[in-house]
């Protein structure tokens, strides 16, 4: 029965979860986020040999130039890299299956731009704010932007439409970066700002990946904690209620983790779009609908992806740093437009 | 019989409509007036009229004519054009959500203009920038069309957008990296042009737009009936003898022309094609044939009067705009069926 509708599920419309293929995927992903871990410590302005990143981890010596390097500039990347990059996957796979929209990403519904803005007043009105504020002001920011469009969004006689929810979230975007156009306009921080917000994993320091993690891990931990929900929420509202389901409390409580793991990756890598929006479509491709195994394959693949990307921007020109979030639209505007076209075909 | 009372009734209703256009006609004037006084250096009324009649102090005539005139004169046009391509843009898709902005067009304007000032230098040929900003746009409208446009279907409008967005992002990342790579003068000049700046406009940037908009506006209005026609849908309008996929092709090319060189001389400026025709469609109703011009004339008042609100504060007109805009955007989103 099991394998029958799974062989049903390769056709195209997928009614099982593989918990077997989710097992590989998560004990393959990690194998591979750690690869290219090294990887992405060993290259850069300076090339690094594998050899040095393994001694400069394991037995570290203060004396060398090499591992000063690595301890103190790339391993808080590669760590920000993989903790931003689950993060946001989860955030986009949370929003996904608990809008049942296949568009939902963090960076298409205004959430990173509400947190870029709460950045850029932070920057222009209290400069010099310590790191923990920032990512509370940026938490603020991203429940701004959120609110705004699952407002406009709902308050609409026809409902929660996928189309309505992406124009609404242009439509927020665009009001909340003229307003972050406008703070850093006036007050000549454009430069500073355009670096930070087109995704700089450059400049991450030990400090923010210690505030990050914590936030980042509890709500990991949280949303595979409510996987199960989500999962019935994912089959609509109805369904949902009518198998117990506290919908109000469910929904509220996965709004919390969207907006705390997208803030805080922004506040530290800026508003890299567009992993939200892949990453749990390929895990629903790889492991069926159960989000109790998407949400942690997500993460994984995430994390793995924002890695890949990093090294990829690194690559493409050492010396002048690409932002990875131009790498990770480069990879997301394909696949959105493969989505929204798929999606008018099959209806 | 029938027919007269139907045609007594069409009548009347185009002289509520002339009204209500002479009436936005005035109000451009009001506004051109009170414009004319604010900004960061005031003029009083009476100053304002001096230095007209050629009576007032060098530095009065040189704030007027040279700083504010062009600069008043440049946001009635471009509020115009917006306003009528966005007009287009709605009666071809028949989504009242249709906007250059929303479409991508004005994305695909400015990632050419950033090119040409990151290769040359922050002040090249005003006459060049519409040329080069509309291959810009039209690749990207092309880009948009192409990818929406099905066989035996045409172009459906909830692809159109999707696709539109998806095609703006893509840009704005390119943008992006490009910006990255600029010195701190032209980084500052191409954030404040992508903002939407109608600072910095002297009358050469008037003359290089003017001769787009005196060939384009005609074209449009040439065609308000078959606009109108096609908002039948596409089997009524070819039924009843329109061409409707080659006619929607030229339109889509027209109101992207206009676009596109509003963008290259004024920056990229959101959302005032998509206010302007709904504010217009409230005051004069569907028919195209006083559409049109009502909603240039929304668009221009619109410009205008956040161009007059942000020159004191010397933010970006694009900023105003965006924050009067957006807001609609989400109304109209909200109170819209499907």
């Amino acid at each position: 029965m099991n394998s029958e509708s799974a062989s049903h599920g390769e056709s195209g419309l997928q009614t099982t979860a593989r918990p077997l293929a989710a097992v590989l995927i998560l004990v393959l992903g990690l194998v591979a986020l750690i690869l290219a871990a090294a990887v992405s410590i060993s290259v850069g302005a300076t090339d690094i040999s594998l050899d040095t990143v393994w001694n400069a981890v394991f037995h570290f010596n203060p004396d060398l130039t090499t591992h000063q390097i690595i301890r103190e500039l790339r391993l808080p990347r590669v760590l920000a890299a993989a903790l931003a990059g689950a993060a946001f996957a989860a955030a986009g796979a949370i929003m996904q299956g608990m809008t049942r929209n296949p568009l939902a990403d963090s960076g298409i519904l205004g959430i990173n731009a509400g947190a870029g803005l709460m950045l850029a007043v932070c920057f222009a009105f209290m400069p010099g704010l310590p790191f923990i504020s920032l990512m509370l002001f940026a938490f603020a920011g991203a429940a701004l932007g959120a609110v705004i469009v699952f407002g406009a969004g709902s308050m609409s006689r026809g409902g929660l439409s996928p189309l309505r929810l992406v124009l609404a979230g242009a439509a927020t975007s665009a009001l909340l970066l003229a307003i972050t156009d406008g703070i850093a306009i006036h007050y000549q921080i454009g430069r500073d700002l355009a670096f930070w917000f087109a995704g700089g994993l450059a400049g991450v320091s030990w400090e923010q990946v210690r505030l990050l993690a914590p936030w980042i891990l509890v709500c990991l931990a949280g949303a595979v904690a409510l996987s199960r929900s989500i999962t019935l929420l994912s089959l609509g509202n109805d369904i949902a209620i009518g198998l117990g389901q506290r919908i109000g409390l469910v929904k509220a409580a996965c709004t919390l983790l969207v907006l705390v793991l997208a803030g805080a990756s922004v506040s530290v890598v800026g508003a890299v779009g567009f992993l939200g929006l892949i990453i749990p479509h390929v895990a629903r491709y790889l492991v069926g609908v159960d989000y109790r195994w998407i949400i942690p394959c997500s993460a994984v693949l995430g994390a793995l992806l924002l890695e890949l990307s990093d090294i990829g921007a690194r690559l493409f020109n050492p010396m002048a740093e690409t932002p990875v979030g131009a790498v990770t639209a480069l990879l997301g505007v394909p696949f959105f437009l493969y989505l929204a076209m798929r999606d008018r075909r099959s209806s | 019989m029938k027919s007269t009372a139907f045609s007594h009734a069409e009548r009347s209703r185009g002289i509520r409509a002339a009204r209500i256009m002479g009436i936005m006609l005035l109000l451009v004037v009001v506004l051109f007036m009170i414009s004319m006084n604010t900004g960061v250096i005031r003029l009083a009324p009476l100053d304002v009229l001096r230095t007209l009649s050629g009576s007032g102090s060098d530095n009065q005539e040189l704030i007027l004519f040279q700083f504010r005139l062009p600069r008043i004169v440049m946001s009635l046009l471009i509020g115009a054009g917006f306003g009528l391509s966005g007009c287009m843009l709605q009666g071809i898709t028949r989504n009242a959500l249709a906007e250059p902005g929303i479409l991508g067009i004005n994305a695909g304007a400015g990632l050419v203009v950033l090119l040409y000032v990151s290769s040359h230098a922050v002040n090249g040929s005003v006459f060049l920038l519409p040329v080069l900003s509309l291959l810009g746009a039209g690749a990207a409208a092309a880009l948009i069309y192409g990818l929406s446009y099905r066989r035996h279907q045409g172009v459906s409008t909830i692809r159109m957008l999707l696709v539109g967005i998806a095609i703006a992002a893509g840009i704005n990342a390119l943008t992006l990296v490009l910006t990255l790579k600029l010195n701190p003068e032209q980084f500052t000049y191409v954030q404040t042009w992508l903002a939407g700046s109608i600072m910095g406009t002297d009358w050469r940037f008037v003359t290089a737009l003017l001769p787009w908009l005196v060939v384009l506006l005609p074209v449009a209005f040439a065609k308000a009936r078959i606009l109108d026609v096609m908002n039948l849908g596409d089997f009524t309008a070819t039924g009843l003898g329109s061409a409707v996929q080659r006619e929607r092709l030229y339109l889509f090319a027209a109101a992207v022309g206009l676009a596109a060189s509003c963008t290259a001389l004024g920056g990229s400026i959101g959302f005032v094609g998509l206010i302007g025709p709904h504010l217009a469609r409230r005051l004069v109703g569907p028919q195209h044939r006083q559409l049109l011009p009502a909603s240039a004339l929304a668009g221009a008042l619109l410009v205008m009067a956040a161009d007059t609100i942000a020159r004191p504060f010397d933010v970006p007109t694009g900023i105003v705009v965006a924050v009067i805009g957006a807001p609609y955007f989400l109304y109209l989103l909200a109170k819209s069926r499907n």
